[in-house]
């Protein structure tokens, strides 16, 4: 059987695309700041001991100081501190979301890529249906119907990649159907569900990684737009995109308090592109060419 | 030619066909996806109980789901969005002057992103592994990572609020003072630009690096051709092709980002209505915004496949 094995799932080709990563420096940078983002959205409350919460009417838009290494927004609490818990969040809704759209996008895409004909065509087009919609758009309709809150901002934006997830896995699976060493699994009497699940679905994993991890720098991009709008992750409870949208109205006085949240998402979303990129490039050395 | 593209054009109708109804079935859930009695997200649950029916009954609440639908698709093919519970309007009103506000955003900050990106492209893809390279890549990665909501943040603080250059807020009618509205438009279109700058600098530079790489560009440096010429004659103008389908894609993701922008900067245009009508649970305004825009991107889609085939006649031909 190990002639039936897909050639991207065997230890080599895996070794030669980690060694392709290892000297993409991009890449490793990009795989710094999303270890850091992430290590820092996991040890927030061990990092950071100020309550991200807790206001101080006495220290309302302060500078950076000892106490306050990021200051304060106007309600006193500590930006630095907000900062490090919005991480936990972005993350968290980031991975969440993500987990979401493979969970239900791969079985839908590898359903209708390999039995084609009507369930192909009905699948795919309600896949379609829902990418015609602008994704910011329909997190924003999802949300509203959901209410505000983490888990339906997780669930809209996971409903929102879905489609993407589902179309690429079909791309995938049709291109792969008509292989040799399919017709071979079948030919040895396999079942169509041990043939896509064990040989066929291993070659849609390097362009499944590849997505996952730019849909991980969209999803914080929408999870903050969501809440800058006022409908995502509802206050006190520390967003990037709410800390930005409450620091528009002091922007004149104190731009620190918009500076630390928009810097931090924008190098998490840099991190995620800079990694996606260097994973598209060591798993597909042909479009580096 | 004009036949074949005929042909290619309606079959892609066609197909479309499927497509916009389940669309349809999507905004027509959103009002009845909502937990409980949509009369009581909309009107609160201490609504005065008469005010209660006669939503109900002008929302067609009280009749089965498919007939509901039915009569709410009817509507809608005759450009009857439904009434605004807050503004008390029909919505197509509130969409039809709402909707020149957005465009205007959209294709501006589209114009910027093209001006930026096509020059940039093409220079990094000509001076391969340069430091202008470099520079385009690091600049096109910036804007695709840096989001509108804090670029947008940052352009009014550097140049509103710390230069005086350009108003921070508003919208100016071009029919009634075109320098204040170009004034105005300038911060708004650089935000919503700057992404799809970014997305398309690195577009343009892959095709043109690809197209370099092919044999007849071989052959036509072999003939003695100048460099300009091997790639403005020939190589940049085969990469413009798969170019264009990166314009359906970019308008879905400007429209999308147009909702951030207008809220920033106070524009008011259908993005900025679709945020009010989720604040005031508005959601006839909701579904009408949503439907329109769906509709709008599906309509270009459309037009820029064509375009596409148009274009290329390899794809007419197969």
């Amino acid at each position: 059987m190990s002639s039936s094995t897909p050639a991207s799932a065997s230890p080599e080709p895996r070794r030669r695309a980690l060694g392709r990563l290892a000297r993409s420096r991009l890449a490793l940078v990009g795989l710094a700041i999303v270890g850091l983002t992430a290590l820092v959205g996991v040890v927030a409350p061990l990092v950071v001991t100020a309550d991200p919460v807790a206001m101080d009417f006495t220290a309302l838009l302060k500078g950076p100081s000892r106490a306050h290494p990021l200051g304060t927004d106007q309600f006193g609490r500590d930006v630095l501190a907000r900062l490090v818990w919005g991480a936990r969040l972005s993350v968290g809704i980031g991975a969440l979301s993500v987990a979401l759209a493979l969970a239900v996008g791969v079985p839908i895409g590898a359903l209708s890529g390999y039995a084609g004909g009507a369930v192909d065509n009905v699948l795919m087009r309600c896949m379609d249906a829902l990418l015609a919609f602008p994704a910011l758009l329909l997190a924003l309709g999802l949300v509203a119907i959901m209410g505000p809150g983490s888990t339906s901002t997780t669930l809209a934006i996971g409903i929102v990649y879905t489609p993407g997830v589902a179309r690429l896995t079909r791309g995938v699976v049709l291109a792969e159907r008509p292989q040799e060493y399919v017709q071979a699994a079948h030919a040895l009497g396999q079942r169509d569900g041990w043939v896509l699940a064990r040989h066929i679905m291993p070659n849609c994993a390097s362009a499944l990684l590849v997505q996952a991890s730019v849909n991980f720098a969209n999803a914080m991009v929408i999870e903050a737009g969501l809440s800058f709008l006022g409908i995502g992750t509802p206050p006190p409870t520390p967003s990037w995109g709410l800390m930005l949208n409450e620091a528009r109205a002091f922007m004149s006085s104190a731009a620190h308090v918009a500076i630390a949240p928009g810097v931090a998402i924008s190098l998490a979303v840099l991190g995620w592109n800079l990694l996606g990129d260097g994973l598209r490039d060591a798993l597909d050395p042909r479009l580096t060419e | 030619m004009t036949a074949g593209v005929a042909t290619y054009l309606g079959g892609r109708l066609l197909g479309a066909l499927p497509m916009l109804f389940l669309m349809s079935l999507v905004v027509f859930a959103i009002v009845y996806l909502i937990p409980g009695d949509p009369i009581d997200a909309m009107l609160g649950q201490d609504a005065d109980q008469s005010a209660r029916e006669a939503l109900r009954r002008e929302l067609g609440l009280d009749r089965p789901l498919w007939r509901q639908y039915v009569s709410w698709l009817g509507r809608v093919g005759q450009g009857d969005l439904g009434r605004s519970l807050r503004a008390q309007q029909p919505v197509r009103d509130l969409i039809v002057e709402k909707l020149p506000a957005t465009l205007l955003l959209t294709t501006s900050a589209a114009l910027v992103a093209l001006l930026i990106a096509f020059p940039a492209g093409i220079v990094a893809a000509v001076k391969r592994n340069t430091v202008v390279d470099l520079l385009a890549m690091v600049g096109a990665l910036l804007g695709v990572s840096i989001p509108s909501f804090w670029s947008g943040i940052m352009l009014i603080l550097i140049f509103a609020l710390t230069l005086g250059w350009l108003p921070a807020l508003g919208y100016v009618r071009l029919t009634t003072d075109p320098v204040a509205a170009l004034r105005h438009l300038v911060l708004p279109a650089l935000t919503l630009g700057s992404v799809m700058a970014g997305s398309v600098t690195r577009q343009v530079r892959a095709q043109l690096l690809q197209e370099l790489g092919r044999d007849y560009v071989r052959t036509a440096r072999s003939k003695g051709l100048r460099e300009r010429s091997v790639v403005v004659r020939h190589a940049l103008r085969n990469s413009l092709i798969p170019a264009v389908t990166v314009l359906g894609v970019q308008f879905s993701v400007l429209i999308g980002g147009a909702v951030i922008t207008e809220q920033i900067f106070a524009w008011p245009g259908i993005g900025q209505l679709a945020v009010n009508a989720i604040v005031n649970r508005d959601y006839p305004v909701l579904q009408g915004v949503i439907l329109t825009v769906a509709l709008l991107v599906t309509l270009v889609n459309l037009a820029v496949d064509t375009l596409y085939v148009v274009l290329d006649p390899r794809l007419r031909l197969s």
